[in-house]
């Protein structure tokens, strides 16, 4: 029943993202729902009352927030479909220790490169440099971070490719230049239907951006 | 050459967190502690990402992050000691490693917060913020634990380590400073579960002495005392 899974999400939010991949990845129906963050829905409050938060998935009216905790929740319920996480102690890991560097890392930095001008950005643009080239290193030659298989680190860091054109922009250098593996590996995961399907054009997503460049003052 | 080895001491709550879980399952191991204001080649070499404290080395390889950790630990020793650290359902899981994100994110910061707190105003935010992160998590032991001793049930799980690491630290800073953190009017659930915590066999066996912990809590606030009037010198 799609009923029984519901993701609530904003259109944009890479980490809701992660979810839809992630179920599309398995191939589960669910019913999506749109929130506006300026007007939350009681769903929303009542599903992730300690956050308030997207994405939360609910499934038979249990919630399960924080996206990559949703993503080994999806992998562990919905089990005959392609693993995300490998199988093995030391990869599964390995995985999780580098979707950890992702989630600590990349969202925190980027966004210092859109709000942030002067000394700071220049500060921003450095770490975050830094941040590709570790990536672009533990990727390696490999066609996925999970090596032959799509996978968690996958999962984890390809929403935020359709931010590589804000991020660059706003910063001022090329990813292609810093971490030309990494552009490939994401064009590579495009190839992919479920994330084809789930990201959005990079001009779209810097043009959200640019809104709330707007909205919180930044010019 | 010992097959598990571990890179660190208790006094981190985050290498106390990986000691519990081993000495659940009951894994020998070499405890290799670091020097204090110094990193080893093993340490630099085995996490050269973030350069800390714990690195498990397994066969040679290493593995960082404290819940990572304790993730592989309960993988690779599934039915060793206590049995599974994680719970057995998927969405207890889920609710678990939930928790363990608030606790990593939210809790252990506003703990830091209180000990760096320069003014009684930043002291006073600070503890409010801690105090109202453990009143969720009393509400989570009550949904969690349905009347049994620990977050995992009958058995210690995930989030009872992931927080239950914290508890010498809580009450070293309550002496230390003259506060009440961890209050049992407002978290009578909470209070009971770090007294069966503490009783627990392996919990006892590497929780470190409270008088260390305020001894190092001491020294460590001393230091940034001096550090802080040496810079503005």
């Amino acid at each position: 029943m799609a009923e029984a899974v519901v993701l609530l999400d904003v259109w944009v939010s890479p980490f809701g993202q992660r979810c839809r991949i992630a179920l599309a990845e398995k191939g589960v129906a669910y019913e999506y729902k749109e929130e506006d963050l300026s007007n939350k829905s009681p769903m929303l409050l009542q599903a992730n009352p300690v956050h308030k938060k997207i994405p939360v998935l609910i499934h038979d009216g249990k919630p399960v927030c924080e996206s990559l905790v949703i993503v080994q929740y999806i992998d562990e319920v919905w089990s005959d479909g392609a693993p995300i996480l490998p199988a093995d102690p030391y990869a599964r890991a390995q995985a999780r220790f580098w979707g950890d560097f992702v989630d600590k890392k990349i969202y925190e930095c980027g966004t210092r490169l859109w709000k942030l001008k002067g000394e700071a950005l220049q500060e921003a643009k450095k770490e975050f440099i830094e941040i590709l080239k570790v990536l672009e290193a533990e990727l390696g030659d490999r066609k996925y971070f999970g090596g032959d298989a799509f996978g968690y680190v996958d999962i984890a860091l390809v929403p935020f490719f359709a931010w590589f054109y804000t991020y660059e922009t706003c910063g001022g250098f090329s990813v292609e230049a810093e971490a030309p593996k990494l552009v490939a590996w994401g064009k590579r995961c495009m190839e992919r239907e479920s994330v084809s399907q789930t990201l959005y054009d990079p001009l779209k997503v810097y043009e959200f951006v640019g809104f709330l460049k707007k909205k919180y003052g930044v010019e | 050459m010992a097959a598990v080895k571990l890179i660190g001491s208790p006094i981190s709550p985050f290498v106390l967190r990986t000691m519990i879980a081993l000495s659940l399952k009951k894994v020998e191991y070499e405890l290799l502690p670091e020097k204090l204001g110094e990193k080893s080649e093993l340490l630099l070499k085995s996490n050269p990402v973030y350069k800390k404290i714990p690195v498990l080395i397994h066969h040679d390889r290493p593995i960082c992050e404290s819940a990572v950790i304790v993730e592989y630990i309960d993988q690779v020793w599934p039915e060793s000691g206590y049995g599974a650290i994680l719970p057995a359902d998927a969405y207890h899981r889920a609710l678990h490693r939930f928790w363990t994100f608030y606790v990593d994110d939210k809790l252990f910061p506003s703990l830091v917060a209180i000990g760096k707190a320069e003014t009684e105003e930043a002291k006073a935010e600070a503890v409010e913020q801690f105090r109202a992160g453990l009143r969720l998590l009393e509400e989570a032991f009550v949904k969690l634990s349905e009347g049994k001793a620990f977050f995992g049930g009958d058995q210690v799980g995930f989030l009872d380590v992931m927080l239950g690491c914290f508890v010498v630290w809580i009450e070293a800073m309550e002496e230390v400073l003259s506060l009440e953190l961890l209050e049992e009017a407002t978290m009578p659930a909470l209070h009971g579960w770090v007294v069966s915590f503490r009783a627990h066999e392996a919990v006892k066996e590497v929780m470190p002495e409270s008088g260390k912990v305020v001894e190092f809590f001491k020294m460590i606030r001393a230091m940034r005392m001096k550090a802080a009037a040496d810079a503005t010198n």
